[in-house]
């Protein structure tokens, strides 16, 4: 009996695998309504939670596709590309697809104790709607080869993140949530005129399409004009200092589970944007030698992750720290992929799924201490390290991380930055590199000063360590953390093939 | 000469309106005309796409023999899926306005960042 249900469900399946990439989007896209309609608050949860699993499942089961037998394109309703939609799927696309899949649906066990906690309750229906379109519009935005389609994705990726921080407790929130919708809204209009003008020129909006036109036209002040207005647009959403300011208050009275969430996936997919851009779209073009564009944001991406880390020692907000944090590493990627050779590119690959684990960890780290003990500001972390071992543990290993320390994942990051540095032939970026790491480790220092090295206030209840449901998905993330940093040729070949496959591409004038 | 400025009226009218949209948007601390000012930059985009469809000499894109030369009806399609993001987003900034105003009392940034600096 049950022989033949499984007959019948891998029938399905073999079926379904030439449709995985539209429904790598569409789960979650439909999922997002059928949770309004469930309303009550468990089984919206436990929806949730399925339809994430689901979606990394085909998430991973895409990245296989891609190692095994290439690229995959696939035209939506059968309309041939470049007139119709184009879903693409490469290396690197595939390996931002599982982290952000596999993010999300990491994320979710963790989010029922914490959102029941930080959510008023009639609303967290909705919350976990917003969740899962955040999801379908980020990864929409990764696996789309059409340049107007992104836009769309990027629009409902970024409202649904809009509503998910402003449901946070602190009224803060809603000042953070509006901020970040007036600068969101601006940056994808500034993507939206760059795209005009890339269609008025071309007649295209297909991403390789217009990858194969450009090079002819790259004379023009029209495309250079697109070039500057969409990079301006991507660097406001991947808050590229000093484009940051929304970034700071969103994260830090955002409810945790957005924090983690957003903080996890969607600045990752902006880098990944901004990759594409620079060497797909204008891949085929000379801009990196002619227009000072690398130039440019070298010396913003150095800029931030010195300022960042700086603004982020003076903080007394746990979560904003952190969040400083990521501006500061953000400055890492774009540094790695501004330097135009394979190391820096790999690098800033491989700092996509790093930071999003790393910074993932933390986050659920907080989350753990501020559901148990209320942490808000680094003095509540007092006596945490003895109350709650597990939880703090794995905030060490998170911040170690940060700084780069060896056998975590963020050395082996940094390791190909600098490679990346003495490739270019400039001591100065090598040096920015280790002095950024070196402020990491203060303001890294002062959380774990407070959490180990103070007594607990007096008065306070004993606090207990947080249940498994929050303990499992932090340990597994932080496992990765120095899991995939032993074990790194795993991640390095991938990223370093992507970087290659891109760099070729870019050096062809044509999309791989 | 003058002649060139007007065969782009269209654009320099998107310029205009970009421009004041922007403008408003940074220099205004009232947040409901923040909303408004982020509209009508939003507003000056469409108009971009849409003056770049006609084609001269071009007829309505309708199918029929007696026509051969087509204007662009792509943009328009696109325009129309960036009009409903447009609306989404301005109903979603004025909720919000709504929601600061009762937590607040007041929709005017400066003296929301006073009243905020006192918070820990």
């Amino acid at each position: 009996m049950i022989a033949v249900y499984w007959q019948t469900a891998m029938a399905w399946l073999t079926q379904l695998e030439p449709h995985f990439a539209p429904l790598q989007v569409a789960i979650p896209l439909i999922a997002a309504p059928i949770c309004v309609l469930i309303r009550q608050r468990r089984i919206a949860w436990f929806f949730t939670l399925v339809v994430t699993w689901v979606t990394f499942a085909i998430a991973v089961a895409l990245l296989v596709q891609v190692r095994s037998s290439g690229d995959i394109s696939y035209a939506i309703g059968g309309w041939e590309p470049p007139w119709g939609i184009e879903y693409k799927v490469d290396l690197l696309s595939a390996l931002v697809l599982v982290i952000v899949a596999g993010i999300a649906a990491a994320v979710m066990p963790f989010a029922r104790v914490s959102v029941e906690r930080e959510v008023p309750n009639p609303r967290i229906y909705l919350f976990y709607t917003m969740y899962l379109l955040s999801l379908a519009g980020l990864l929409g935005i990764t696996i789309t080869g059409d340049a107007f389609n992104l836009f769309v994705f990027l629009e409902i990726s970024s409202l649904s993140s809009y509503v998910l921080i402003s449901l946070g407790r602190d009224t803060r929130a809603l000042t953070a949530a509006f901020r970040y919708l007036i600068l969101g809204t601006l940056g994808a209009t500034f993507y939206v005129i760059g795209v005009g003008m890339l269609y008025m020129m071309t007649g295209t909006l297909n991403i390789a399409d217009l990858a194969t036109r450009l090079p002819a036209l790259q004379n023009l002040r029209v495309v250079e004009a697109a070039l500057a207005f969409l990079l301006v647009g991507v660097g406001l959403k991947l808050a590229l200092f000093p484009l940051h300011t929304w970034l700071p208050n969103a994260y830090a009275f955002a409810p945790t589970v957005a924090t983690i969430f957003i903080a996890a996936t969607a600045t990752k997919v902006s880098v990944y944007v901004m990759i594409r851009l620079l060497y797909t779209l204008f891949g085929g073009t000379d801009f990196f030698a002619t227009t000072g564009v690398d130039e440019a944001l070298v010396g913003l991406g150095m800029v931030g992750m010195i300022a960042a880390a700086l603004i982020a020692i003076f903080q007394r907000n746990v979560k904003r720290l952190l969040a400083y944090s990521s501006v500061s590493q953000i400055g890492y990627m774009v540094l790695g992929l501004a330097l135009g050779n394979v190391a820096g590119l790999t690098a800033a690959i491989l700092h996509i799924v790093y930071h999003a684990l790393m910074k993932a960890a933390l986050f659920m780290a907080v989350g753990c201490a501020t559901t148990q003990a209320r942490v808000v500001q680094i003095e509540d972390l007092a006596g945490l390290g003895r109350q709650m071992p597990v939880t703090m543990a794995s905030m060490v290993v998170g911040i170690l991380s940060l700084i780069g320390v060896p056998l975590t994942v963020g050395f082996v990051s940094k390791w190909y930055l600098l490679q990346a540095a003495f490739v270019a032939g400039d001591w100065a970026i090598a040096l920015v590199i280790v002095a950024s790491g070196l402020i990491a480790a203060v303001y890294g220092w002062r959380v774990i000063e407070a959490a180990y090295f103070t007594d607990a206030p007096e008065g306070r209840a004993e606090v207990a360590e947080a249940p498994l449901s929050m303990l499992v998905p932090l340990w597994l993330l932080t496992g990765l953390c120095v899991l995939l940093a032993l074990n790194a040729e795993w991640t390095m070949t991938l990223a370093e093939e992507a970087a290659r496959a891109l760099m070729n591409g870019a050096a062809a004038g044509v999309v791989p | 000469m003058s002649y060139a400025v007007f065969s782009s009226f269209n654009y320099w009218m998107v310029i205009v309106l970009m421009m004041t949209g922007f403008f408003i948007v940074i220099a205004q601390g009232n947040m409901v005309k923040k909303v408004f000012g982020l509209n009508i930059f939003q507003v000056s985009v469409f108009l971009f796409y849409i003056s770049m469809s006609p084609i001269e000499g071009g007829t309505p894109p309708i199918l029929d023999e007696r026509f051969e030369l087509y204007s662009n009806p792509l943009p328009h399609v696109l325009i129309l899926t960036a009009i409903v993001v447009g609306v989404a987003g301005m109903a979603l900034g004025l909720a919000l306005v709504v929601r600061i105003k009762a937590a607040y009392g007041t929709i005017e940034e400066d003296e929301i960042e006073r009243l905020e600096e006192e918070m820990p």
